[in-house]
């Protein structure tokens, strides 16, 4: 094992244990907390691969903004702070929970089967790859760029129309 | 330098997250916390594939599926607050209107 993927296995450790603990804490702003460590992990792993523009992209939008969109959402829905009953019944948990873990398990068995841990080679990344991207970005892929840029006009101002209070009508 | 099916494994760790998150939560901002966990895990595998393929693609439907999860965001935590208001309760069992 290389020292990247010593460093991969800690951030992974705690990220996952952040994304269980997501979905299962009963304080929902200690859930979005949590949510933080999680996709930070997720853009340490990207810049680990050798995916630096999506890593800070990933921690910008997601870290920065995604997350204080939440908390927003929980603080204007006054959410139950502390612990919550209604959410989280024990019969959902134990639907969820077997989905969960059965499709955890397969999707495992099934990578591994593919790749067997012992048997791929690792793979180098690409070095400089935020060269490369920003030029098939806006050379092969202008026309889904200006429409994701369209879909997220229509985003905003479709948030706008429906949180806004209707003081004419 | 990092084998591909660890990384495979740790975006499989996620998405069963938040599968388990979209089944058992029934608070519809938990909800879309747990949604949030998937698209991450679909990103992950996206750049660890580009990466191990050395092809620059999965990185740029990376980016889009960052943006289009930004928008959905947007629009659900706007749709929630709206339920909010007109329902004081964001639990996703009590908006069963249109069930059949």
């Amino acid at each position: 094992m290389s020292a990247q993927e010593y460093a991969f296995v800690v951030v992974a450790v705690i990220g996952s244990l952040a994304a269980i603990s997501v979905v299962m804490a009963r304080n929902v702003v200690h859930a979005a907390l949590f949510l933080v460590i999680a996709l930070a992990s997720v853009g340490v792993t990207f810049l680990l691969v050798g995916a630096e523009f999506v890593g800070w992209t990933q921690i910008l939008i997601y870290v920065g903004a995604i997350v204080i969109l939440f908390l927003f959402g929980l603080m204007l829905t006054k959410a139950p702070i502390g612990r919550d009953t209604l959410d989280h019944t024990w019969k959902n948990r134990l639907a969820g929970g077997i989905v969960g873990s059965l499709l955890f398990f397969g999707l495992a068995s099934l990578t591994l089967r593919v790749w067997p841990l012992d048997e791929t080679a690792s793979s180098q990344p690409v070095a400089g790859s935020t060269a490369a991207l920003g030029e098939s970005l806006f050379r092969d892929y202008v026309l889904p760029f200006e429409v994701v840029s369209f879909l997220l006009l229509a985003a905003l101002i479709g948030a706008i129309v429906l949180a806004r209070k209707d003081d004419a009508a | 330098m990092i084998r591909l099916p660890l990384v495979l494994l740790f975006a499989a760790l996620f998405f069963s997250a938040g599968v388990y998150g979209v089944l058992a939560r029934r608070n519809a901002v938990m909800v879309l916390m747990a949604i949030e966990l998937m698209l991450n895990a679909v990103n992950v595998n996206l750049v660890a594939f580009s990466s191990s393929l050395h092809q620059v693609g999965g990185q740029i439907f990376a980016l889009f599926v960052i943006a289009v999860a930004a928008a959905e965001v947007g629009i659900g935590l706007a749709i929630v607050i709206l339920l909010f208001r007109n329902r004081a309760s964001i639990n996703v069992d009590e908006v069963n209107l249109l069930r059949w």
